[in-house]
């Protein structure tokens, strides 16, 4: 019979290193999936997975099981890409001159027959990808949580520790960063 | 160009865009290594290992020194009357000064 994750915790917390590692195979495919989302080379998700193991390792003791495990390590996922994000900050691009001709089409199309154009292109995902770049670590990070991961304000604030009314102004000035953001790629491609 | 239309279009594509859970190979083992604490080290083994490997050659230093004791070397020059050539020694000079002619 295999150990629970509670027994495996606790083996762990007493000192049996070799428990972890059926916990590190089990929930590192969702670790990656986060991390995915806010890094886009390969060698930095790895980078953050590592860094979340690492954590999740050396804070394990306080994990006092009320919440599930995969809860808890998913927000420590979170707030290691929100730290990955501040600290690679000053890499963000500046400006919308250099989207590739299959992005610059994508968008075109967009404007002009918003229904009929496809979302499952890969030019419209490297669009959007260009444009959460631009966007500061708290802004993009609400963003994908609220956004594209569909999750509550209070979800939101369980998961990154901030309280429900910084939520909720960081998701108002968060639209609003991307609607500038928007704004000046339709002024730099248009007018 | 609308904006919010266009705003909404790239969420809708953002939300199709599920990244991959793929994991690298033997991540989880590169974790763990990466984890495993480096032994401490055992002071209390490392001294008796050192007196061990010590031990050989102590006896033999031993060895070799209580046979040059024992055995007496064949061609000394030494005398074994000790006591009567340290008062020669000691009494030279005096001896010296009670031979000369005055």
């Amino acid at each position: 019979m295999e150990p629970t994750e509670a027994e495996l915790i606790a083996a762990v917390l007493k000192g049996d290193t070799a428990k972890f590692e059926p916990l590190v195979e089990k929930y590192s495919p969702r670790v990656f999936a986060t991390a995915r989302r806010y890094a886009r080379r390969e060698s930095e998700v790895e980078d953050i997975a590592q860094e979340v193991w690492t954590k999740a390792f050396q804070k394990l003791a306080s994990f006092r099981g009320e919440a599930p495990f995969e809860h808890w390590l998913m927000r420590l996922t979170v707030r290691t890409c929100y730290d990955f994000l501040r600290v690679h900050q000053r890499n963000r691009e500046k400006n919308f001159s250099e989207l590739t001709d299959a992005e610059d089409d994508w968008l075109e199309r967009c404007v002009r027959q918003p229904e009929s154009v496809e979302t499952d292109a890969e030019a419209a995902r490297q669009l959007v990808n260009h444009v959460l770049e631009q966007l500061s670590p708290a802004a993009r990070m609400v963003i994908t949580l609220l956004e594209i991961e569909d999750k509550s304000v209070k979800e939101i604030a369980e998961i990154t520790g901030w309280s429900v009314p910084l939520v909720k102004v960081r998701a108002f000035r968060a639209r609003a960063e991307m609607r500038k953001l928007l704004t000046k790629i339709a002024k730099d491609k248009y007018l | 160009m609308n904006v919010v239309d266009l705003e909404k279009k790239l969420i809708q594509v953002a939300r199709q865009d599920k990244p991959s859970n793929n994991v690298p190979y033997a991540f989880e083992k590169r974790i763990m290594t990466f984890l495993r604490p480096l032994p401490t080290p055992d002071c209390w083994g490392l001294w008796a290992g050192a007196l061990w490997r010590a031990a050989v050659p102590c006896l033999l230093l031993m060895m070799v020194l209580t046979v040059w004791s024992v055995v007496p070397s064949s061609n000394s020059s030494y005398s074994t009357n000790v006591p009567q050539e340290m008062d020669n020694t000691v009494l030279a000079a005096i001896d010296q000064v009670a031979e000369q002619p005055e």
